[in-house]
């Protein structure tokens, strides 16, 4: 079994030389960034927002526990039952025994990255159920089973030919190339599932701790029908979701929206405050809310990345990173990719084994500087950077930096170490690009500057001893 | 113990070490405040919209036409009945999904089409087979061309979502300037029992999840028309 580390480096060497893979990449991001950056100028004042947000954010986290207290309470005050679990066998035991209890055998799911957290569909498949992803861009990854590839976009990575292949092979419909006509067939095909299921499974994008609410967001009807038809609901939610009052979403439902999608508004956004109400025509007669720490508390207990908590998955600093735009999401191998996925998965898998994501960055800070909830991303990458090699330091790095160090702190021994670097450079060419090159890590893929043949001291000097030197 | 017990502790555990306020490149900033936001205060960070009737009227149609909307302003019931005439027979509608209400009641009646009544329970199939679904809402929200309705106002949950056509009825004082103005709204009239349900609906229903191309009607309407009266 190869290390997560090692696996990264053979997939992402791979991708970033698939030219297909970046073609696809380039067009939606591409597309993404103009509507993006027309919708945010429409913002009066988009720092002040996002200050606001990120505020409204540290609120929320830093008195979770009220907050979670207070939304307990308004749930259940309207009939909804609330589950707690702290990891993620407990979780799937819970939703297990809820499916079980009411003799239910299909259920139809609409888009929960805390779904794919505790590989849910894994369980309810092995357990004899049927479960079918709603939201037509993890129906399509799911009828390829794979892993979404981007948290907002999980079909990103395909073009309209793959899926007319998939859906030719899968559901037997006939080959075309309109997209039109492929989310046609899709949705001919999963409003029999909305109609027959027993069980409706949501994610949440927040929850409203003052109301009792969860608040959904969606493009394309399938949570709402999701929550509207089948007898019993059951929401997966990230306990960090908790935003304190209701108003906020006045402020977070645009932002999420321009930053996600470049959307001034997503299509849907639905507040659940509970099963079907008396003198309501429908809805589910029981809401089930399983509230998932799934160690999110060990992101919490450290104070420096707690911001990270106040992530809203709106997928903005995927869509910047350029480290995801050429190693693209599959190859992270973690629920969240990009650059808050290499920041949260040490964190939440060990960081021994995930540290790898945070070396892979340029550390250019788009991450950051998108981020509506202004949590300081690329900083973090430097934290998992300092923490891992505290914690685990490299004998390799140890003795090159005391090398280095020992030479730069006395002037003659880096004399001669430029004058035989200066001497050694002549022959690089022998080894140059080959696994014998001491820099072959740089060199097999760029150029090796050649060191200068004077150094600036040296110019000086000379300029200095010249005619007409200032004296 | 109990796993709430459980997380709650892990919670407050970790919370004993403070962390640092939050945007720390902005100088000066303490614990940050614990009060609402004021809706004039988040007004002035979204985007504008003018406070006169005339500006919002702007700004809907404009975000409607943008969300691909069929957005019509009607000085009469007469016009909403001959416009509604007008759509079923374009559209040959066959049955309507329909609830109780003032708009609504004289939609059905003028229409004369067999409809599906949401209010005192209704079969999934007979909803599924209507040609549209008519309902109000609570408000229009000038700012972002959306439609606000909940479980009482809008007929529950799947009638503005299933059939393949919605229809909304709306009066003109139902229009609101922004979002902070919708959300007080929710507050004010549902404060003491909310609905189970309360949707912004911005646009019909659509997709991008091939090759980011937009596709109308992935799962819910594919066309939404809003009738302001």
């Amino acid at each position: 079994m190869k290390t997560p580390a090692a696996q990264f480096k053979v997939q992402a060497t791979a991708l970033t030389q698939d030219l297909r893979h970046r073609q696809l990449i380039q067009t939606a991001l591409g597309k993404y960034e103009v509507v993006r950056d027309r919708t945010k100028a429409a913002f009066q004042d988009w720092p002040a927002a996002r200050q606001a947000a990120a505020e409204i954010k540290w609120e929320a986290v830093n008195h979770l526990d009220a907050h979670l207290v207070q939304l307990v309470r308004n749930l259940e005050a309207r009939g909804t039952k609330v589950h707690w679990a702290s990891t993620a066998q407990q979780a799937r035991d819970i939703i297990l025994g809820i499916i079980r209890e009411k003799k239910a055998r299909s259920i139809v799911k609409s888009k929960a990255m805390t779904s794919e957290e505790i590989h849910l569909n894994e369980a309810l498949e092995e357990a004899g159920f049927e479960v079918v992803e709603s939201d037509l861009g993890e129906f399509i990854v799911q009828l390829r089973k794979e892993p979404p590839y981007h948290i907002v976009f999980p079909a990103m990575h395909l073009s309209r030919g793959d899926i007319s292949e998939l859906f030719t092979r899968e559901l037997g419909s006939a080959p075309t190339q309109n997209p039109e006509e492929l989310t046609m067939i899709a949705r001919r095909v999963l409003r029999q599932k909305y109609i027959t299921a027993d069980v409706g499974f949501t994610g949440a994008n927040f929850a409203i701790a003052e109301t009792g609410m969860i608040s959904i967001t969606e493009n394309e009807g399938n949570a709402r029908l999701t929550a509207a038809l089948p007898k019993v609901m059951i929401t997966l939610l990230g306990i960090e979701k908790i935003l304190p009052r209701l108003e906020d979403l006045a402020l977070f439902l645009p932002m999420l929206a321009t930053i996600g999608t470049g959307q001034p508004l997503t299509c849907y956004n639905s507040m659940y405050g509970g099963p079907r109400q008396p003198r309501e025509p429908d809805g589910p007669e029981e809401f089930h809310v399983v509230l998932l720490d799934n160690r999110r508390t060990e992101l919490l207990a450290d104070p420096e990345q707690r911001d990270a908590l106040h992530c809203i998955r709106c997928g903005g600093c995927l869509n910047v990173c350029p480290i995801f735009k050429n190693v693209g999401g599959h190859t992270y191998h973690t629920t969240y990719s990009g650059p808050i996925g290499s920041v949260i998965t040490p964190h939440l898998r060990g960081l021994q084994d995930w540290k790898h994501l945070s070396f892979a960055s340029s550390l250019c800070g788009a991450c950051t500087e998108t981020c509506p909830v202004k949590i300081n991303l690329h900083h973090h990458l430097l934290h998992n950077r300092r923490n891992a090699s505290k914690q685990k330091p490299s004998f390799f790095e140890r003795t090159a930096f005391t090398v280095f160090s020992g030479i730069i702190n006395r002037p003659r021994l880096y004399q001669c170490a430029k004058i035989l670097g200066r001497f050694f450079q002549r022959f690089h060419g022998l080894v140059k690009g080959t696994r014998l090159d001491p820099a072959y890590a740089w060199t097999q893929s760029r150029e090796l500057p050649p060191i200068a043949p004077q150094t600036f001291k040296e110019y000086w000097r000379s300029r200095n001893a010249g005619p007409g030197s200032p004296s | 113990m109990s796993e709430k017990e459980n997380v709650l502790g892990r919670i407050r555990e970790a919370l004993r070490m403070k962390a640092p306020p939050p945007g720390s490149d902005h100088v000066g900033v303490g614990e940050p405040h614990h009060a609402s936001i004021p809706p004039a205060q988040m007004r002035r960070w979204l985007p504008e919209v003018g406070s006169t009737f005339d500006h919002q009227l702007v700004a809907f149609r404009k975000s409607a036409a943008e969300l691909k909307v069929d957005f019509h302003l009607l000085d009469s019931p007469t016009e909403l009945a001959g416009l509604l005439l007008g759509l079923r027979d374009a559209e040959a509608w066959s049955k309507i999904g329909v609830h109780a209400g003032e708009l609504t009641d004289f939609a059905a009646a003028k229409l004369g089409l067999p409809v599906c009544r949401t209010e005192s329970g209704y079969e999934v199939a007979d909803l599924e087979n209507c040609s549209a679904g008519i309902t109000e809402c609570d408000a229009l929200v000038a700012q972002t061309g959306s439609v606000l309705l909940t479980a009482r106002s809008g007929g529950g949950r799947a009638l503005s979502v299933l059939p393949p056509h919605h229809v909304v009825l709306a009066k003109r004082e139902q229009l609101v300037a922004d979002l902070p103005e919708a959300f007080a709204l929710i507050k004010t009239k549902y404060a003491a029992n909310y609905p189970s349900f309360i949707s912004f609906i911005t646009g019909p229903s659509r997709t991008g999840d091939i090759e980011r191309i937009l596709v109308l009607g992935a799962h819910g309407p594919k066309k939404l028309t809003i009738c302001c009266l």
